[in-house]
């Protein structure tokens, strides 16, 4: 197996994790933000748009940090960083939530600050790794429409995974916070991951 | 044209199978639904019979009856697990607050109103749609001691709690034979109620028999109330808990205050006196099982699997 072709699984696998955290992370949202403002649709809602937007400014801000010399150690930062982002989630969630429960007092608006509060910048992050991924798989013009397709292929198919091992089985073996810190583990594998494949494959 | 007849008898078939499926108790020419909408939460449907008017929450056939008036006998509490629910009249015969969550028909509220004329309730359903429906088929009529909140529960809890309000009532009963609010059944909602409860205030609440669930929910609320009683009638999927702050009163006393309370539940069929004995302080559920949290809480995970 050629470097290019091994350098081109691993993003693949990556975008895969990336993917698999995103929808993980969204199912449990329902779950965290549950005890304050309930689990009525308007919950759904605020989660489903926070997600929608951070992934949209994601997509774009990856996209043009991909014109700058892209490389994988790079590319491995937004797995770091996105874990380090989720982390607050986890350390402060049950005290903003508090907070903007006593400020707000509508839960559809309550439900849709605390969202944003809470998942906008791990979200986006990791929204960031899709465009990134085509960048550093696209070697020609002409395939980079096949390259695009593999790639919503594999992120997507992560995504779908994600929500069916959540919402069947993590849920019922694991504590949300366990399932979050172990979510935030796989992203700092991830970031790993990369720094090992660059300093092997770096010329 | 045989091609033609054909193909119209299957269409026939299909379109009586599928009206089935949507009309519960089409089969029986006795039953007629009366209304039915999709509302945000869920299907309700009204169906009526020669002697009951129920609402259910299901288009299923199997369905499971929320609520339901005899419409001979209007002032009948025609359910067996709304009947149950008085049970906690048996730790607080008089109870001047109280606050609901999940309304249903509203015959709880309904009745309890007419046995306790100045009784404050507050009720809250998080399906306007639901309220809509108890007043218009179920003869739910909020007077001047009753609120109702459209919200969550849990949202209701947390912001009578910073209120410090207190009730010496608490029903729960947010639970549809299909779904459970998993929110709703965790130590930190349970906790909740608990701070909202006056001294010898009491909390019941309506849950289910027979699944993997039962031993969570019961480890759930022995771990924040102590000792829970379990009231169960023979027949009956539902299990009935009774709670309160206070250490809870013996059976002599449970069986003072159902004679004393009988005669005014009498005109509503339910019996207080039959329920002393099926009320049980026995921990006949796996102590070992993990509680349920707001960080660990698959209630409808754990309620289709086997106990």
């Amino acid at each position: 197996m050629s470097t290019q072709q091994i350098n081109n699984y691993t993003v693949c696998l990556l975008a895969f994790c990336g993917g698999f955290a995103i929808m993980s992370i969204e199912l449990l949202g329902g779950r965290i933000l549950a005890p304050y403002f309930g689990s009525g649709i308007y919950v759904w809602g605020s989660i489903i748009t926070v997600f929608m937007a951070a992934l949209s400014v994601g997509y774009l801000i990856g996209g043009q940090l991909s014109l700058r010399s892209p490389r994988l150690r790079k590319y491995g930062l937004f797995f770091l960083a996105a874990a380090v982002a989720a982390l607050p989630i986890i350390l402060f969630g049950d005290g903003m939530m508090d907070y903007v429960f006593s400020q707000v007092t509508d839960p559809r608006y309550g439900s849709l600050l605390a969202a944003t509060l809470l998942f906008v910048i791990p979200t986006a992050l990791l929204g960031m790794i899709a465009p990134y991924s085509v960048r550093l798989l696209v070697e020609n013009r002409h395939e980079s429409g096949r390259v695009a397709g593999l790639l919503y292929f594999v992120s997507t198919l992560g995504s779908a995974l994600g929500t069916l091992l959540t919402s069947f089985y993590l849920v019922l073996w694991f504590e949300i916070n366990q399932i979050l810190i172990s979510l935030c583990i796989l992203l700092v594998c991830c970031f790993l991951v990369t720094l090992v494949m660059d300093r092997r494959f770096a010329d | 044209m045989r091609k033609l007849s054909l193909l119209l008898a299957c269409l026939c078939l299909l379109l009586a199978g599928a009206a089935s499926l949507f009309w519960p108790g089409a089969a029986d020419a006795a039953e007629r639904v009366i209304h039915k909408e999709k509302s945000l939460y869920r299907n309700i449907v009204v169906w009526e019979g020669k002697k009951l008017r129920c609402l259910t929450f299901t288009v299923k056939r199997s369905r499971r009856n929320q609520t339901c008036i005899d419409l001979k006998e209007p002032n009948r509490v025609a359910l067996a697990y709304v009947r149950m629910m008085f049970a906690a009249l048996l730790l607080n015969p008089e109870p001047k607050r109280m606050l609901m969550i999940g309304l249903g028909g509203g015959t709880l509220s309904t009745v309890l109103g007419k046995v306790y004329p100045g009784l404050q309730q507050d009720l809250v359903e998080i399906d306007p749609a639901v309220v809509k429906v108890a007043k218009d088929y179920f003869g739910f009529v909020p007077t001047a001691t009753t609120k109702v909140a459209a919200l969550d529960g849990r949202v209701f809890t947390r912001r009578a709690q910073s209120k410090a309000a207190r009730y010496d009532l608490i029903i729960l009963d947010a639970f549809t034979g299909d779904y459970i609010p998993e929110h709703l059944m965790t130590t930190e909602f349970l906790a909740q109620v608990k701070n909202l409860l006056t001294a010898d205030g009491v909390v019941v609440a309506n849950t289910f028999l027979g699944s993997a669930l039962y031993d969570h929910e019961s480890v759930t609320y022995e771990q924040v109330f102590g000792e829970i009683l379990n009231l169960t009638l023979p027949g009956s999927g539902n299990r009935v808990i009774l709670a309160s702050r206070k250490p809870l009163p013996d059976s002599r006393t449970i069986k003072q205050n159902a004679k004393a309370l009988a005669v005014r539940l009498e005109p509503y069929a339910v019996n207080l006196k039959k329920f002393p004995r099926r009320i049980s302080r026995e921990v006949d559920w796996d102590r070992t099982k993990k509680a349920l949290t707001d960080q660990y809480s698959p209630a409808n995970l754990l309620r289709g699997r086997d106990n």
